[in-house]
Formats: C-alpha cells, sequence, structure tokens
C-alpha cells in the first residue's frame, strides 16, 4: 500500500527514510509543534517550495535541462489568484478561474517555448527561458494597471480562509482552529498530493524515458523515442507545478508583487535547493526546502550579527552584511555543483549501499 | 570578388530588409535616421561584447552565462576611471576627452582580461565537457561576482557622464545623430575590422576558426587548444569589458544588474547569429539593436519581446542561427 503510494521510489537509505519521516510528521503536525507566527509561515513555505523545487528537479535531474523561467511560471500562478480575486472579488468562483487561467497561460506559453527552443539544441532553451523570463518580469511591472507594478496586488480570499475566521471558541491543544489553521492545511494536502504525483511521473515509463535523454540523447532517439516531444512534455509538466505553487503562494500570503514571485533570487533559491537536496531525486527537493527555508530564515540574523561584529573591518562587514546575502548563496551553490553534486539524498542512497555490500553473505546489493 | 564567394549574402539583407521595413511605420525621413544610426550604434556595442562569447561557444563548447559579469565590471572600472579624471571629461576639447576615454577603456580592458583569466581558471575550467553544470557554475560565478561588484561600488545606481565634447548631436538634414553613437559605430567597426583580420589573415586566426569547426583535428595536428581557448576567453573578457564600457557611456549610467540585463541580449543575439559565428554575432547585434530603436519609438512596452520575436522568426527559417557553424 505505502509501496504504491510513492510509486515504489523507496527511500533505499534507512537515515534518509527517518529524515523523511520526520520532515512529514514535523511539517503535518507543524501548528501544533512550532506555535508562533514566523514558525508556522516558515513551515507553508517549505510546502510551497516543495511543490515549486519538485518541478524543477523534474526538468533539471531528470531531463537533464535547464530553465531559468520557472519562477515566471510561479509567478503566473501566483498572479492568476491575485488578480482574478482582485477583479471578481473574494469568492471560490474567482480563485478557480485565475486558477484555471493560469494553469492554461502556463500550458501555452511552456509548450510554445520548449517547441521553439528545444526542436534544434537544449543549451538554447537554458538561453531562451532566461531572455523570455527577463521580459516578462519587465512587462509585469510596467502593466501596473493589471499587476499591481512593483508595489504587487494585496487582495481578499474567501472567508473561511481569513485568520480572523475562527471555526471553535476553544483552542484545541493550545492552538487556536482559524481559518490560517486551514490554510496550512490546505497547502499540506496540496504539496503531499503533488509530491506523490511526482513521484508517479518520474517513476512511470514516461520518467525512465527522460532519465534515457539525460543519460545519452542519441541514445534515447536511435531506440525510437523523439527527444524534443518528451523533453517539451517535461517542461510543460515542470511549469504546471511552477503554477500550482504560485497559486499557494499566493493563497497563503494574500498578497503577489514582481519581488515575492519573480525575482530571480527565487530562481537561485530553486536552484540551490535542487542541488543540496539532490538532482533527480524527487526527496531532495523535500529535504533541500527544509534545509534552506530554515537556514534562510534563521541564518540571515546570525549574518546580520557576525556583520556587526565585524564592524572594524568596513570591507569584511560590507561582505558580511545580510544584504549580501546571495553573495554566500551563490558561493555555496558553485562549491556544492563541485563537491557535493549528488546532493544530501545521494550521499546518504551512497553510503547505505556502501554499507549493504560489507554486509557478509550479500553481495552487490545495489 | 573571390572573397566574397563563398559567403552567404542573404543574412546580410536582413539589416537592410528590416530598417527599411521600418520607414514606412516611422513614416518621418528625420526620425527613422536618428533611429536607424541609433540602433546601429547600439548593434556595434552590443556586437563588441557578445563576439568573445560566441568565439568562446564555438571554440570549446563552453556557454558562459557568467560573460555579463565582465560587461558591468568593465563599465564600473569605467566610472572610477572617469570620476578620478574629471578635469580632462570637464574639458570640451575631444583630445583632452579621448586622453580620459581611452585610459578609462584600457584600464576596463585589461581589468575585465585579469578577472576573466580567474574565471577560466577557477570557474569553467573544471566543467570542461559537462554543459549542466557549466551553466549552473557560470551562473553561480556571475551572481558571485555581481554581488562583489556590489560590495565594492555600492547596489546603487552611478552615473557616468559623458565627457563634455562626446555630448550633443550634429545636425545632417533634419536627423540629429548623437556624436557619441558615431564614436560608437566607429570603436564598433575598427573592433570588427581587427577580428576580422585577426581571424582571417593571422594563423592564430587560422586556428581559432580551424578550432571552431572540428577542434579534434587542430588538436591531432599538434595545437593546444586549451591554450588557445584561454587566449580566446581572456579576449572575451577583454572585449566585453570594453563593450561594458561603451554600454555604460550609451546609457550614461551603471547599475550592478547590467550585468545580467545586457546578458539577455547578448544570448538573443548569438542565438539569431549560430553559435560560434562572428559574421552572425554582427548580423544578430544589428538586428537587435535596430529592432530595440524602432519599437521603443513604436511600442516602448512591448520593447523586450520584440527581440524575442524576432529571434523566434530567424530560428523559424533558420533553426541553427543564420550562419549555422558546421560540426554542432
Amino acid at each position: 500500500m505505502l509501496n504504491r503510494l510513492i510509486s515504489n521510489d523507496q527511500p533505499r537509505s534507512p537515515w534518509l527514510a527517518a529524515v523523511l519521516i520526520v520532515i512529514l510528521l514535523g511539517l503535518a503536525f507543524a501548528p501544533f509543534l512550532f506555535p508562533g507566527v514566523k514558525a508556522l509561515s516558515v513551515a507553508a513555505k517549505v510546502l510551497i517550495f516543495v511543490v515549486l523545487v519538485v518541478g524543477f528537479d523534474l526538468l533539471l535531474g531528470y531531463t537533464g535541462i535547464v530553465s531559468f523561467a520557472h519562477t515566471m511560471f510561479f509567478g503566473i500562478g501566483a498572479y492568476g489568484i491575485a488578480i482574478s480575486s482582485n477583479t471578481w472579488g473574494p469568492t471560490w468562483g474567482a480563485i478557480g478561474l485565475g486558477f484555471a487561467l493560469s494553469l492554461g497561460l502556463t500550458l501555452a506559453l511552456s509548450l510554445a517555448i520548449g517547441l521553439f527552443s528545444l526542436r534544434v539544441r537544449a543549451i538554447f532553451f537554458a538561453m531562451i527561458t532566461l531572455a523570455v523570463a527577463a521580459a516578462f518580469q519587465t512587462l509585469a511591472s510596467q502593466l501596473s494597471d493589471f499587476t499591481g507594478g512593483e508595489d504587487g496586488l494585496s487582495f481578499k480570499l474567501p472567508e473561511v480562509l481569513l485568520p480572523s475566521t475562527e471555526f471553535s471558541e476553544e483552542p484545541f491543544l493550545g492552538v487556536s482552529l482559524d481559518g490560517r489553521l486551514l490554510s496550512y492545511y490546505l497547502l499540506f494536502v496540496l504539496a503531499l498530493g503533488m509530491l506523490l504525483a511526482m513521484l508517479r511521473i518520474v517513476n512511470s515509463p514516461f520518467g525512465r524515458v527522460l532519465q534515457a535523454i539525460r543519460e545519452n540523447e542519441f541514445r534515447a532517439e536511435a531506440i525510437g523515442y523523439r527527444v524534443v516531444v518528451y523533453r517539451t512534455l517535461s517542461s510543460v509538466l515542470s511549469a504546471l507545478f511552477a503554477c500550482v505553487a504560485g497559486a499557494m503562494l499566493a493563497l497563503w500570503l494574500r498578497y503577489n508583487g514582481p519581488d515575492t514571485s519573480l525575482s530571480f533570487e527565487i530562481m537561485m533559491d530553486v536552484l540551490l535547493i535542487v542541488v543540496i537536496g539532490g538532482m533527480g531525486t524527487v526527496y531532495g527537493a523535500a529535504i533541500g526546502s527544509v534545509l534552506f527555508l530554515l537556514a534562510q530564515s534563521y541564518l540571515q540574523d546570525l549574518l546580520r550579527l557576525a556583520s556587526e561584529a565585524a564592524a572594524a573591518w568596513p570591507l569584511l562587514s560590507a561582505l558580511l552584511s545580510p544584504d549580501r546575502w546571495l553573495l554566500w548563496l551563490g558561493l555555496l551553490f558553485v562549491l556544492s555543483v563541485y563537491y557535493f553534486p549528488t546532493g544530501v539524498v545521494g550521499r546518504l542512497r551512497v553510503r547505505a549501499a556502501l554499507k549493504q555490500r560489507g554486509k557478509p553473505g550479500v553481495q552487490e546489493a545495489a | 570578388m573571390k572573397l566574397f564567394q563563398d559567403v552567404d549574402m542573404r543574412p546580410l539583407l536582413l539589416v537592410p530588409v528590416l530598417a527599411l521595413l521600418a520607414f514606412p511605420l516611422i513614416g518621418s525621413g528625420s526620425t527613422w535616421l536618428t533611429l536607424t544610426v541609433a540602433g546601429l550604434a547600439m548593434g556595434m556595442i552590443i556586437f563588441i561584447m557578445a563576439s568573445g562569447l560566441t568565439l568562446v561557444f564555438g571554440l570549446m563548447d563552453v556557454l558562459n552565462f557568467g560573460h555579463g559579469l565582465f560587461i558591468a565590471l568593465g563599465a564600473f572600472v569605467a566610472t572610477s576611471v572617469l570620476g578620478a579624471m574629471g578635469d580632462w571629461t570637464g574639458s570640451g576639447e575631444w583630445w583632452r576627452n579621448m586622453v580620459a576615454v581611452l585610459p578609462a577603456m584600457f584600464i576596463a580592458m585589461a581589468v575585465a582580461a585579469a578577472v576573466g583569466l580567474a574565471f577560466e581558471r577557477f570557474i569553467v575550467r573544471p566543467v570542461y565537457g559537462q554543459h549542466l553544470k557549466q551553466i549552473l557554475i557560470t551562473m553561480g560565478g556571475m551572481i558571485i561576482g555581481e554581488e562583489l561588484i556590489k560590495v565594492i561600488w555600492g547596489p546603487l545606481q552611478i552615473a557616468l557622464p559623458l565627457p563634455e565634447a562626446m555630448r550633443g548631436s550634429v545636425l545632417w538634414g533634419d536627423a540629429a545623430i548623437e556624436k557619441y553613437r558615431l564614436l560608437a559605430v566607429a570603436v564598433g567597426l575598427a573592433v570588427f575590422a581587427a577580428q576580422m583580420w585577426v581571424l582571417g589573415r593571422t594563423k592564430i586566426g587560422l586556428l581559432i576558426r580551424a578550432g571552431v569547426q572540428d577542434r579534434e583535428m587542430v588538436e591531432s595536428l599538434g595545437y593546444r587548444i586549451r591554450r588557445l581557448f584561454v587566449g580566446v576567453f581572456v579576449v572575451g573578457s577583454a572585449l566585453a569589458g570594453l563593450g561594458g564600457v561603451m554600454w555604460g557611456l550609451y546609457q550614461q549610467n551603471v547599475v550592478p544588474q547590467m550585468g545580467a540585463q545586457v546578458n539577455v541580449l547578448i544570448f538573443i543575439v548569438i542565438i539569431i547569429g549560430g553559435l560560434g559565428s562572428t559574421g552572425g554575432a554582427l548580423i544578430g547585434a544589428l538586428l537587435v539593436g535596430l529592432m530595440a530603436n524602432y519599437t521603443g519609438f513604436l511600442a516602448p512596452k512591448v520593447a523586450l519581446f520584440s527581440n524575442i520575436a524576432l529571434m523566434a522568426a530567424i530560428l523559424l527559417w533558420r533553426p541553427q542561427g543564420v550562419y549555422p557553424v558546421a560540426n554542432r
């Protein structure tokens, strides 16, 4: 039963399994385990990033192509909810319509980009997505009547999801049962569902073809698979995941602007999470998201302290300033790609495989 | 004309065709002339920046997403140099201005070349032959470089005013043509001519062209293509630095993010031109420059998308770019 649920993609490492269970339980009971507004918003962000990153991993880890437009689709999903709620009022119908429209736009746009750029060489894809994403970002801030420009859009949601809505007078286990809690569990169910769906996708025959293309494009083509078609489908699926993640973000924040969903910084975050977690392992997205968001939320404070401590040396202090967060992120990224290319999941799996091999009686288990 | 016999002439026609197509849309002849000169100037500057990138790709199959870093670096070095030479830039005499601008260009090129050498050694070299990692690593290098620029020069926009004598415009009939744009066209043509001479008339150029065509063959003939590649990488970085100075003076201000912004334009240019082709890069750059200026005048909101549309149109015609490089 469980095996079917995770599509036979077992963690293949006792440590990895333990970490995943801890993360799953931690997120499932986050409102009760970690009280406080900041902790809950970190947990919600983890859920959103799991969906966003798992979509990117399909492209980078399983298909072996790089897109820089992943945040564009993230933004489309978020703007879909934001604009529709703003235009048609806070109803479920508006949210549904906005979500459907943004999915449609994502589908059309990703299909067009994929067919155009993957036709010749995969390397075009990285360059063209970069160009399109940059143009889209400019467009989003220019169409200020529609998107709220640089200021973004704040909007209302159906009453059930608002923090001011109380479902019961009595707090349950010390946590008040309000709309915020319901939103969180909405995100949780969505994220878990999307993660399991992705496991299904990558472990299907389709997913195997993608991995074959990643390993050897010519051979896959020679066996008879249309590489362009598979790569394009993979990029479309990945974009749809990003779009759903964007909608989740908008539902949680009740706000969307260029910096929250479109900025290049988020693209960098996604890249780093995939690499840290482990490219080509769906579980890596979950582990990477947790590690990264915890670091981002709490390490920046540490950086601020370090910067203040180094005030005597202006250059060092400037380097350590929290505004230069991206510098350290970039360094970490480059070093991870060099020395840690298989990520946390890859390392744990290799360790487990080595241990297995070391046991008497079991030979070449991997 | 034996020289032009084996050159595919059709892509060359694209530039005048685009200019003529825009003419009826713009209507006024003098506006058209102003825009065309501006577009050609912008195109020449973009070409200076893009030519290094396309050769680097052609030679070693390395796509350097960090190329924009050298552009930004060149521009920021120029602000420091020109800022320190206020007496010379403030003067109304041409030769005094040139005394200020030329060192700015040379220092910017030297700094960009030095950083390029380090970038090649520490960022690019460990990931030869691995496209995926190259894209990731050079992008990471770009981010690190941009943040370091912010640490050194501050995160804000810095003005880079043109020297006194280069401001203003020349009137030619009704059309106003900015002096600096003429200078940009001249510098761009000089760089193009120098490149054509090196690539077409020297032994090193012969090796580079041969390497772009077939790297393994050149290696098997006993030439160290790696060393050649490092040279091309460094020269390409220096040219990006020069282009950065020109671009900064063209925009009259510099921001740390300019590298990433220009990167997008350059990628469009080298895709249009065909990865690895210098002549293609020139045509791509001129097309992008003209397109940006025409649409900036006709429909400013879609200016960035116009270049993407242009690229899409070209790719429909020739999926590998206007001058596909053989063997790739």
